[in-house]
């Protein structure tokens, strides 16, 4: 049981509820930015902390995960349960969608039968007049024995009323009402029945529910109203053949959105800053400050290019996040889920994976990051695997430069191929994890639609910002350590720092990596050192070709493809490659290890080095046995 | 009959749940024998389908509500 906090400074509230509630919303408006995100020791389940003074008073507010019950089935139901039971808690405020009573006081009768003492407050009160719903709060009160409190989540008022209760209230003055311990009588008697297992549950459930009947025939008006809005919409966005194009559009709009419209533009805008003014200043002041050489090659092409390189994907998470979160809030991706549930469900993943890994094909890191929506362990994984194999917008230049050379007469065609090579290895990997790690977890599938709803932007805004912010820390971090290494390998051999990349540790490794692709048929250094400066970002394979091939300033955009392709025809390349090696390379880059950008998501997401090893591993150790397949069943086939 | 045998706008009442790793989740959404359960819609692909159960709606796939058995009311 909840126990009164120690300190008489500070009141200690918890926010609990059943998910769309308007929870989030609640704590968002109280504590804005006032607020911190966390994780739960041990899992992936994201935990809010935020505090805000009133009327002089300090308040400390957690808004616990939003959970249907607290069986402790899934380890966010075992959160709530064991913060209610162990927190010392001045209040805990169970949140509840009035329109939706019966279900939300499932939870709040489950929580007053373990002894935690509840505030009700009926959120969303505009929706459940709409609904025609009308709550006698007094009625409620005196049926349970706890406070109740109405409010409408985003406005001032209901946020006031809410800081005044909790400065207050003090809830030693209320307890059990003589018919909630009539009902607790009757769940113990249950218990102690005889009856085991299901049957057992089953009971409880029942009675549980028999006794919300109960209350809300004694406390609640239905008046039925006419078909809804979100009836409407959903039976058009949900609803026949129209919801499938639908969903494409609002998906390509998305995309739009962030890889051309608005986050793209910020992105080249910001890279042009940070390689042309902000590197020709700090190369100024270096000089200026007399630094040693190698110092300056460490701070102007490592450091700031490894960060930089970091900096250009924050406007583009960013812009992705927002509309995500918007899209979330407004109750659409519950219909995205529902709508593509049997198409993933073929590929083994969820319907819910849809959108995330369609962000794989602009970026994988927002793609991997997407992946946190996910409600299990095993489709969340799943997720992130995927997404590494489509072919993201840094791979495009590689398939578009290769295609151009060694296909001038379907280049179009061989760059679609690649795609389509993408998308069946994220397939055929996650049938294979799943045979190999998840054989005996049955997929299960339930999910509530949501009504549509106004997203509450501070609490889009909030989200959108949490998430930029942790890719830039935490990832940031992983990214400009592989940064530095890769520059310092390309930089750097025995006698010291070189002249010619061709003379570096990189062109030495690459020798050894090539050697790993002499049956594939692109056995030769330049092309090693290419594949181990894809690791450190799939934009540079292109610009390392050319510098390898000694034309370093070679244009790495896709676009530009077929110049450089006629450029570097004349050189050695043309000779390193048959069409049919040429072919086994370009199924390699699209299959092998991620970049470090995406490596340092997966351990932030996953939380484990070892999935990350893993990834980079398995990865590489695939698109090494599908490469040499393309080549050798290709000679087989005579072509060359 | 099953619930997954029943067609878009039928009213049913749940009969018995049949034993599956979603039974308990599902009974605590408020899914219990004597449960009035409206079928809404399928979707664009047929599966999964969705029912308005208690004031609110609920996904699931067919395989799913194939265990549970329901009487048509309406």
């Amino acid at each position: 049981m909840a126990t009164m906090a120690m300190d008489n400074n500070i009141i200690r509230v918890a926010l609990t509820g059943n998910p769309n509630t308007g929870k989030s919303t609640i704590f968002n408006e109280i504590t804005g930015a006032r607020q911190k995100i966390g994780n739960w020791p041990g899992v992936t389940v994201d935990k809010k902390e935020g505090h805000v003074t009133f009327e002089g008073k300090h308040i400390q507010v957690i808004d616990l995960p939003g959970t249907y019950s607290v069986n402790a089935r899934s380890p966010e139901e075992k959160i709530v349960i064991d913060y209610l039971q162990e927190a010392q808690l001045d209040l805990v405020v169970d949140v509840i969608d009035s329109s939706n009573l019966e279900r939300n006081l499932f939870l709040t009768v489950q929580l007053l039968e373990k002894g935690i003492p509840l505030m009700l407050d009926l959120n969303m009160q505009d929706e459940a007049k709409r609904r025609g719903i009308k709550i006698d709060v007094k009625k409620l009160e005196k049926k349970l024995g706890y406070p109740v409190l109405l409010t409408v989540a985003r406005d001032g008022k209901s946020i006031k009323n809410l800081l005044n209760v909790f400065t207050s209230v003090s809830m030693e003055s209320y307890g059990p009402s003589e018919d909630l311990q009539a009902h607790i009588a009757k769940i113990q008697e249950i218990e102690n029945s005889g009856l085991t297992g299901m049957d057992l549950q089953e009971a409880i459930i029942k009675q549980r529910y028999a006794f919300i009947d109960e209350i809300l025939a004694d406390v609640a008006e239905f008046s039925s109203v006419g078909s809804t809005l979100t009836e409407k919409l959903d039976s058009v966005l949900a609803n026949g053949v129209l919801a499938l194009p639908l969903f494409l559009a609002i998906l390509y709009a998305v995309f739009q959105i962030t890889f051309e419209w608005i986050g793209q533009p910020i992105a080249d805008a910001l890279e042009e800053v940070i390689t042309g003014d902000f590197t020709e200043w700090v190369a100024g002041a270096l000089e200026g400050a007399e630094v040693a050489d190698w110092m300056q090659a460490l701070i102007l092409d490592g450091i700031i290019g490894g960060v930089g390189s970091v900096i250009i994907f924050v406007p583009l998470i960013f812009m992705l996040f927002f509309c995500l979160s918007f899209l979330d809030g407004t109750g659409y991706m519950a219909r995205v889920a529902f709508i593509m549930d049997p198409i993933m469900r073929r590929a083994g993943l969820s319907g819910k994976s849809v959108m995330p890994l369609m962000m794989g094909f602009g970026c994988g890191v927002p793609s991997i990051m997407g992946a946190r929506a996910l409600d299990n362990e095993k489709d969340r994984i799943l997720s992130i695997l995927a997404a590494p194999f489509l072919t993201c917008g840094a791979k495009l230049p590689i398939m578009a430069l290769f295609a151009a050379m060694f296909f001038p007469d379907n280049a179009a065609n061989v760059v679609f191929a690649m795609y389509i090579v993408g998308v069946v290895m994220a397939i055929v990997s996650t049938k294979l994890l799943t045979a190999a790690k998840y054989k005996d977890e049955t997929a299960t599938f339930l999910l509530e639609l949501p009504p549509y709803r106004m997203p509450d932007m501070k609490t889009v805004l909030l989200e959108t910002w949490d998430k930029g912010k942790g890719y830039l820390v935490k990832a940031g971090t992983i990214i400009f350590v592989g940064c530095v290494l890769i520059w310092f390998l390309g930089a750097f051999n025995m006698d010291g720092m070189v002249e010619e990349q061709s003379e570096s540790f990189l062109a030495s490794i690459g020798a050894v990596v090539g050697a790993l692709f002499t049956f594939h048929g692109f056995g030769n250094w330049e092309a090693g050192a290419a594949v181990i400066s894809g690791i450190l970002a799939k934009e540079s394979v292109v610009s390392t070709i050319g510098v390898l091939y000694g034309l370093p300033d070679i244009s790495a955009e896709a676009e530009d493809a077929v110049e450089t392709a006629e450029a570097l025809s004349a050189t050695g390349m043309a000779a390193a490659f048959t069409s049919l090696s040429a072919l086994a390379f370009m199924v390699f880059s699209q299959i092998y290890t991620p970049c470090v950008t995406a490596l340092g998501t997966i351990k932030k997401e996953t939380n484990s080095w070892k999935m990350m090893f893993f990834a980079a591993g398995y990865m590489f150790a695939l698109a090494w046995v599908v490469s040499l397949i393309v080549y050798q069943g290709g000679k087989l086939l005579g072509f060359e | 009959m099953t619930l997954k045998e029943c067609k878009t706008g039928m009213s049913v009442r749940v009969e018995n749940i049949g034993d599956s790793l979603l039974k308990e989740r599902l009974m605590t959404m408020g899914l219990i024998p004597g449960t009035t359960v409206k079928v809404l819609r399928s979707a664009p692909l047929g599966d999964p389908m969705a029912i308005g159960i208690r004031s609110y709606n609920l996904a699931m796939r067919r395989e799913d509500a194939d265990k549970i058995e329901v009487t048509q009311v309406g």
